[in-house]
């Protein structure tokens, strides 16, 4: 197997500003990350790629012609609700499931006639699937055993394996003595042992409670970042997507809506589906009014004119949707003051607070609701906007996004 | 709360345990009876053990018996075994239906019906009527037994353990040897224990599929029995059941110590 050290993933050619970035401020810069974006650079050949893949189970089409490529040392999330088909994806690259049609290469080799147990990728499962009768360390070396690697080896990997996870002492010990924490850890370590060319990941931390998902979530950065592997994560959860990956493939029914870096897929969403599944979002239906020099003017469906910075590709008179994160709107009790803004006034019909942040459904003069999301930066003890207050919504023409499918 | 169980649960397993036991219990003191009568206590005595132990013909039926039994149970096992994987794990093939119900229909079936059909074929056959013929019948009695032990393990067997071997680089037939058996070892076992006593116990199928020189223990005790009931029958029962406690004691104890060795392991870790 091809082995490397752990290295500082860095991109030398095609490097946007020549500064490889530290890890630390991963996901800290919205868009493309400088020097960490190997699927920006024209020629880069991609580790994994599946050709126009599909998958059907008797007359139901679970993947739908997907393409994709994904790049070494990257770490990819196939984000989508239930039954999207981004585990039949995962498990097609991991050889459990035979495209019926296209094709899925690795390293430019084709895994069509390659068994399970030949190809160089790991998957963790998202039951973790431990092996029950075995220990924790017989679980790690379970893969090593398969390669006839040498007993000492063996040991001083699993020993290594268990560092890396933090369980030093529970090698003795058998799956159902460990915790949920515990046992996900084995997990991933067993699946890390054998050092795979890719690693698969099923809804990796869905099975933990909030507070350790969310510290585990950083320590599988940490642990990509150091071992240089490449990540291919299948989740549910958009949270979990957004702070884990480098890109976001979002499936729909089958075929991937969108591909692109969590921050272009949360601000630039291609599609009002795209839009809506991932976070929260008001869209305006609207018609096109006039398109020109950076601007564009929507006539909403509902009534009152909208000036949005950005040139559509639409003509005046198509129909398109206006997209618009609830944070992205600023609510005041007053008219505001600044012209350039898109203002709406309303009345406030719902209040959801939830400590960091207040949640407003806010009742628009012209039949629409908005919601509408504030940070509560200083205590509240009493809220000065409350239910049935007439409010007014401005929000700035670059804060929205125009969506014409 | 009230701790510990109530009277109602002690009472209905004192019931229940006397259902099945109480007859036991009865066949074993008795065996220690020093009278030749059967219903008439006469103190206690081990002579229907030492009387037992002359007769020849009883522990020859008892040897061959146990034979018949290990090797049945052991190819009932194998073959029940793959059929409980092939109808879990082959998915929907051809006649899979029809291939279930076939496996099945032999519990169900009549033995007289089972054992009439097997001397049939063995007649038709011409094959000489003995040990292998007796082996050769319980194999197909107490094989569908197993394959639904096992079969009801299998199903509830988690798939993705297999495949986690296999993507760990383990071959599908190596897999099934270091993951599937392993876990459903239980299950196979007691399919095997099932087995050994079906055909240890079984008199119908037995007696028409024998020819001389095998006469199985119940074939012996029946023909004894049939001239009236000697002490010495209770004495042969005793030890069956003690080498059947015997081995189910030791098994138990075997998969307490495995758990106790672990424990330490942890513990020294």
């Amino acid at each position: 197997m091809n082995v490397e050290p752990p290295v500082r993933r860095v991109y030398v050619a095609g490097m946007a500003d020549g500064n490889p970035e530290p890890a630390a401020s991963r996901g800290a810069a919205p868009g493309l990350k400088p020097g960490r974006a190997p699927w920006a650079v024209p020629g880069a050949r991609p580790l994994v790629q599946f050709e126009a893949v599909v998958k059907r189970f008797g007359g139901v089409t679970a993947v739908d012609r997907v393409s994709l490529d994904i790049y070494e040392r990257e770490f990819f999330a196939l984000l989508g609700p239930s039954g999207c088909g981004k585990t039949t994806l995962l498990r097609m690259l991991a050889g459990f499931e035979i495209p019926t049609e296209g094709r899925i290469l690795l390293d430019g080799q084709d895994l069509a006639r390659v068994p399970p147990h030949k190809r160089p990728v790991n998957m963790m499962f998202q039951n973790y699937a431990l092996f029950p009768h075995l220990t924790v360390e017989g679980n790690i070396a379970f893969g090593l055993r398969q390669d006839g690697m040498a007993k000492s080896a063996i040991a001083a990997r699993v020993k290594e394996m268990l560092a890396l996870v933090k369980l030093e002492g529970y090698g003795w010990r058998k799956p159902h003595q460990l915790s949920g924490g515990q046992r996900q850890r084995v997990a991933l370590a067993r699946a890390l042992a054998k050092r795979p060319r890719v690693l698969l990941l099923d809804e990796p931390l869905s099975a933990l409670d909030r507070k350790l998902r969310e510290e585990t979530r950083f320590e599988l950065i940490d642990l990509q970042d150091n071992l240089g592997l490449t990540f291919v994560m299948v989740t549910h959860d958009q949270d979990e997507a957004m702070t884990l990956a480098d890109r976001i493939g979002v499936m729909n029914a089958g075929s991937l809506a969108q591909v692109a870096p969590p921050a272009a897929v949360y601000e630039q969403p291609n599609s009002r589906w795209v839009a809506d599944f991932v976070g929260d979002i008001n869209l305006i239906e609207g018609i096109v009014a006039s398109v020109g020099l950076g601007e564009t003017v929507i006539g909403a469906r509902a009534g009152g004119r909208l000036r949005v910075a950005q040139n559509v590709e639409a003509k005046p008179g198509a129909t398109v949707w206006l997209a618009l994160r609830p944070e992205k709107i600023q609510i005041d009790t007053q008219p505001p003051a600044a012209f350039d803004a898109n203002c709406l006034a309303g009345q406030v019909a719902d209040i959801g607070y939830l400590g960091d942040v207040s949640h407003y459904k806010v009742k628009l003069d012209n039949g629409l609701a908005l919601k509408v999301s504030i940070a509560n930066r200083v205590r509240l003890v009493e809220r000065p906007i409350g239910w049935g207050d007439r409010v007014w919504l401005s929000f700035a023409p670059e804060a929205c996004v125009v969506l014409t499918q | 709360m009230r701790k510990g169980p109530s009277l109602f649960n002690v009472t209905s397993v004192a019931l229940g345990l006397a259902f099945l036991y109480l007859p036991i219990v009865i066949l074993v003191i008795y065996s220690f009876n020093a009278s030749r009568l059967v219903t008439v206590w006469g103190g206690w005595s081990t002579r229907w053990y030492v009387e037992l132990w002359n007769d020849a013909a009883m522990l020859e039926a008892a040897w061959i018996s146990l034979r018949i039994a290990a090797l049945s149970a052991t190819l009932a096992t194998v073959l029940g075994t793959l059929a409980a994987v092939a109808l879990v794990r082959a998915g929907r093939f051809r006649g899979r239906t029809a291939f279930s119900a076939m496996i099945y229909a032999p519990l169900v079936m009549p033995e007289v019906i089972t054992g009439l059909a097997l001397l049939l074929l063995f007649v038709a056959l011409n094959v000489d009527r003995g040990f292998w013929t007796v082996t050769a019948a319980h194999t197909t009695l107490t094989m569908c037994f197993v394959a639904v032990v096992v079969q009801s393990r299998l199903l509830d067997f988690d798939r993705s353990l297999e495949e986690a071997a296999m993507d760990l680089g383990c071959p599908p037939l190596k897999t099934f040897f270091t993951i599937t058996l392993p876990l459903i070892f239980p299950a196979v076992a007691a399919g095997w224990l099932l087995a050994f006593t079906l055909s240890l116990d079984d008199l119908v199928i037995a007696s028409f599929t024998t020819g001389p020189g095998a006469t199985t223990l119940p074939i012996r005790i029946y023909s004894e029995v049939r001239l009236g009931v000697k002490p010495q029958i209770n004495a042969i029962c005793t030890v069956m059941i003690a080498v059947v406690a015997f081995g189910v004691i030791v098994a138990a104890l075997l998969a307490k110590r495995g758990e106790l060795v672990r424990a330490r392991r942890a513990a020294k870790a």
